[in-house]
């Protein structure tokens, strides 16, 4: 499983009669974690999901090459803001929910979602029902259906905004170790999210948006709350996000 | 457990027993007739008098019932998903389906007869028409409304359209069918009574109307008890089929899907 880079052309998304944004270009080089900041309604969330290939109902254009040149599908994976865990399936049965949906039935599969819910910490509860996990738990499960997938490219959609604080702290750390080494393009709004992660760091902005890179802190990751890099960063960071809305 | 479900079992039945009361009470204040308005007492000594008419009877109302449903909830099972898969029949089907909804289930059992004859046939048919409806709309808009996310997860997945529609519209519409399933087990009598009344030589239905022209009120209202109990066994033996095929969506547990 070699990640491939991605490479975007001729990002285009009409809203109504208003362009959010067109012939954006942009790369995402393989094994890279890049964040993608950007406002509400900057089209962020739209970029990625056009990315993934996901239905859209607005006009929308965009052409995506891999570094191997072989197809996305099938080697991509996706998480959303909400944990997407179906209530009909147990906690195992949702973890290896693609193999189900796709009808493949192994004893191979089993243990795989066995290991893949021991490495979110959640081994015990296997046989639970969703319904009895709290958010950050789902989140886990959400994290170990990820994982289970095997993809090479991950993109997550906020993935981690609809839990608490401190939970959302202890996930960074998770999610960097078990999903280091892949391809990950992570949309988020917090840009404290963004510096603890990314490698490279773009923000979604003006009108037509562009997208304007920025850099990152060059200390390992995940970086902690009280990085010096950390924190510096975060005030322009801000910044940069800020400005949008006065040049509107 | 049991402290708990005693009280759940013995509310119903208090709220019978006071209205038997209740039901006396009119007849021994206003002295109404016994041919308009029979005693408890008299429908209790029809029931167990003529307890072997009412089990003739009863046996082809409850296969009329039956098999209405069954046929009925298969036939709006499979409405309800060639109208989530297929596009072209949304757009031809959909406003007929809406259309017959307007046509009146009294003046359609006289045409069945007509066609069907007087036999199980007509009633089950009719039965069938009555729970139809609403297990295909029901199911249809279950079906409709899965969630995007999950449309989305599928499609990372790499499903196909049939992989999708059965694997996870399908269960995710389970719910919203139950409530259509639930409508149709209380519906399903009233079809296979309706169809009796029109023209009938056995059933319920039928054993009314014939109590009623010889002024045996007591045995109507016994014929209605029987009804009334049956409908009622009905509607809890499909809730608890439910319940087992849904054992993730227990009350007070998941319910925010």
């Amino acid at each position: 499983m070699t990640p491939p880079g991605l490479h975007v052309r001729n990002a285009s998304l009409t809203f109504g009669q208003r362009a959010l944004f067109s012939k954006l270009e942009c790369e995402f080089p393989a094994s890279s974690w890049t964040c993608l900041l950007g406002r509400s309604g900057s089209g962020k969330s739209s970029l990625l999901r056009m990315i993934a290939g996901l239905h859209l109902p607005d006009n929308h254009h965009l052409d995506l090459t891999t570094s191997d040149g072989e197809a996305l599908r099938g080697r991509l994976a996706w998480m959303a803001q909400q944990d997407l865990l179906v209530p009909w399936e147990r906690v195992l049965g949702n973890v290896m929910l693609g193999a189900r949906w796709r009808g493949e039935r192994s004893a191979s599969a089993v243990a795989r979602a066995r290991e893949m819910l021991a490495l979110v910490g959640l081994a015990e509860r296997a046989d639970a029902w969703p319904a009895a996990l709290s958010g950050g738990q789902r989140q886990r499960v959400s994290l170990a259906r990820t994982l289970f997938e095997d993809a090479s490219v991950v993109l997550m959609d906020e993935p981690f905004s609809a839990v608490d604080a401190i939970t959302r702290l202890e996930l960074h750390e998770l999610a960097y170790r078990l999903l280091a080494e892949r391809t990950v393009i992570m949309v988020t709004h917090d840009p404290l999210e963004a510096l603890r992660l990314a490698e490279r760091i773009l923000v979604l902005k003006g009108d037509p948006a562009r997208l304007v890179p920025l850099a990152a802190p060059e200390t390992p990751r995940p970086r902690a709350l009280d990085d010096a890099e950390v924190q510096t960063r975060q005030t322009a960071l801000v910044a940069e996000l800020r400005e949008t809305a006065d040049a509107q | 457990m049991r402290s708990e479900y005693l009280p759940r079992l013995l509310r119903p039945l208090l709220a019978v027993v006071i209205l038997i009361a209740l039901w006396q009470l009119v007849i021994t204040v206003t002295g109404v007739p016994r041919y308009i308005l029979p005693a408890p007492l008299a429908v209790g000594r029809a029931l167990i008098a003529e307890r072997a008419l009412l089990a003739h009877h009863a046996i082809t109302t409850v296969i009329e019932i039956l098999g209405g449903l069954i046929g009925g909830v298969l036939l709006g099972l499979v409405t309800a998903l060639s109208l989530a898969r297929f596009r072209p029949l949304r757009r031809t089907l959909l406003p007929l389906l809406l259309v017959s909804q307007a046509i009146p289930l009294f003046a359609l059992a006289p045409i069945l007869m007509l066609w069907l004859g007087y036999g199980l046939g007509p009633k089950i048919l009719m039965a069938m028409i009555i729970i139809y409806f609403p297990v295909a709309s029901t199911g249809y808009d279950g079906l409709r409304q899965t969630p995007q996310g999950w449309l989305d997860l599928a499609r990372t997945f790499g499903l196909n359209r049939r992989q999708v529609l059965f694997r996870v519209q399908l269960p995710a519409a389970l719910p919203s069918l139950a409530s259509g399933l639930r409508m149709a087990a209380s519906a399903a009598p009233i079809g296979a009574v309706i169809g009796e009344w029109v023209g009938a030589s056995r059933g319920l239905g039928f054993l009314m109307l014939n109590a009623n022209a010889r002024l045996q009120i007591d045995v109507m209202f016994a014929a209605l008890v029987v009804l009334v109990v049956f409908a009622i066994l009905l509607y809890f033996g499909v809730d608890a089929l439910l319940r087992l095929a849904m054992p993730w969506h227990r009350d007070g547990v998941a319910t925010e899907y």
